[in-house]
């Protein structure tokens, strides 16, 4: 299967397989109205499989997003169709406004405008938790 | 500003001093009568609670202080839809320390958070309790007069039981503890709590849902209420609510020197006919709360330069 390279974008390259529809709805993907492609279960000589998510315009990502579903994964900078810049993601030390928590009885169900935070409270086995109720972040 | 709203958020060195002030307040109450003189306390409780709230007032009266507040959230702005972060804003320009208490999990760190006055965790939910924690500490101290080398039975509802959680996180800071966990399958002691408290803090602990089989060796058991109002279904309540009844025939083989704790209120997991066991300590731990209480309110002023 072919898609097209892009000439000015982002591509999200090395995101576990599986992972990358988890990471098109945390970012919100489905709210663009460029050309995004999500390829799924794509052969990789290092991982086996991956996902890629290919967006066709240039924008603002949220790293900590990204670092959230997969910290091994890749975001590479398109410009006139050449690659610019890759970054390397790390696991970010809280999540502000990328996830809500799933607890029904957390205060964040109910407080008006409040910010839904999470800390990495286990780096070792990528734990998060809310920052109010301390339950444990899912993807 | 600081505030406590997690057991964690002291440490083993203020919790030895708080338990040294309050048995100093025990000794000569006299000394601490003015402290708080013309100081506030808010209690906003928007849970039903008769021990927190009372206790809370008491402590400060007892400080001579004042107190305002409201007991439930009917009688309070929330019931108008007035969020957690406005509420102690409000109330920051009347009082000098807030006592919150609420049926949302992590309210009072939202408090914490909006407040330019200290917040203390009353009871979030099914989450943290830190004040009973300081009563049951207290106790424990006043019995043992150490926080080393103790048997703790913990039975009941493990799962939601707020203060079993503190309890834990409270002892696991403290040499040669071992802990026996009995509760029905459906309220067992939850995963993280067990991996982030008992297994990393290497303290050997066994599951079993025998009441008569754990106690035996036991220093301590600590018995809890099977909440009806954490529950969703009505009918798990029921099913589960009279599993474990403490009675007198249940503490034959067990230590002369057995401390049996309660946070209360109790329904039935405690016969009364233990009331006059001279091991039944739940109401010595009602006390005990609320000299810890007017120790952390001291505390916490003093740190805030109000006192």
């Amino acid at each position: 299967m072919n898609i097209d390279s892009i000439q000015n974008g982002i591509v999200i390259d090395h995101i576990k397989a599986g992972y990358g529809m988890k990471l098109y709805q945390i970012l919100g993907l489905d709210r663009l109205d460029c050309t995004v492609a999500l390829l799924k279960n794509v052969s990789s000589v290092k991982y086996g499989r991956k996902d890629i998510i290919k967006i066709d315009r240039e924008m603002e990502v949220n790293l900590d997003a990204v670092g959230f579903v997969d910290p091994n994964a890749t975001i590479v900078l398109i410009r006139d169709g050449k690659i610019i810049e890759k970054k390397k993601i790390d696991l970010p030390e809280t999540l502000t406004d990328i996830i809500k928590c799933k607890n029904p009885r957390c205060i964040s169900q109910t407080e008006q405008e409040i910010k839904h935070v999470f800390r990495l409270t286990d780096r070792e086995n990528h734990i998060y938790r809310c920052l109010y109720c301390e339950t444990k972040a899912s993807i | 500003m600081r505030s406590i709203i997690d057991i964690l958020d002291l440490s083993t060195e203020e919790i030895n001093e708080l338990v040294h002030t309050a048995e100093d307040i025990i000794a000569h109450p006299a000394d601490y009568a003015e402290i708080c003189h013309g100081k506030k306390l808010a209690t906003l409780f928007f849970e039903p609670s008769t021990r927190t709230r009372l206790s809370f007032e008491a402590a400060m009266y007892e400080l001579g202080g004042n107190v305002i507040g409201f007991s439930e959230a009917n009688s309070s702005s929330a019931a108008k839809g007035e969020s957690v972060s406005d509420t102690v804003k409000t109330v920051s320009c009347y009082a000098d320390i807030i006592a919150m208490r609420h049926p949302k999990e992590g309210a009072p760190r939202v408090a914490s958070m909006a407040a330019s006055i200290p917040v203390i965790n009353a009871g979030d939910g099914g989450h943290n309790h830190p004040t009973q924690t300081l009563a049951d500490l207290l106790t424990i101290y006043r019995h043992r007069h150490s926080f080393s080398n103790l048997k703790l039975g913990l039975c009941g509802d493990l799962k939601f039981g707020r203060t079993v959680h503190s309890l834990l996180n409270a002892m696991s800071r403290y040499e040669g503890l071992e802990v026996v966990l009995i509760s029905p399958d459906e309220l067992k002691l939850p995963s993280y709590v067990k991996k982030d408290v008992l297994q990393k803090n290497n303290i050997p602990y066994v599951q079993t849902e025998n009441l008569e089989e754990a106690l035996p060796g036991l220093d301590i058991i600590y018995m809890t209420r099977v909440q009806r109002e954490r529950f969703f279904n009505e009918e798990d309540y029921l099913r589960l609510k009279d599993t474990y009844i403490l009675t007198p025939d249940k503490l034959k083989g067990t230590r002369d020197d057995l401390m049996i704790m309660h946070p209360l209120p109790r329904v039935n997991e405690i016969s009364v006919a233990i009331d006059d066991d001279p091991r039944a300590c739940y109401f010595e731990q009602v006390l005990n709360g609320k000299y810890m209480r007017m120790a952390l309110i001291m505390k916490l002023l003093k740190e805030a330069g109000t006192i």
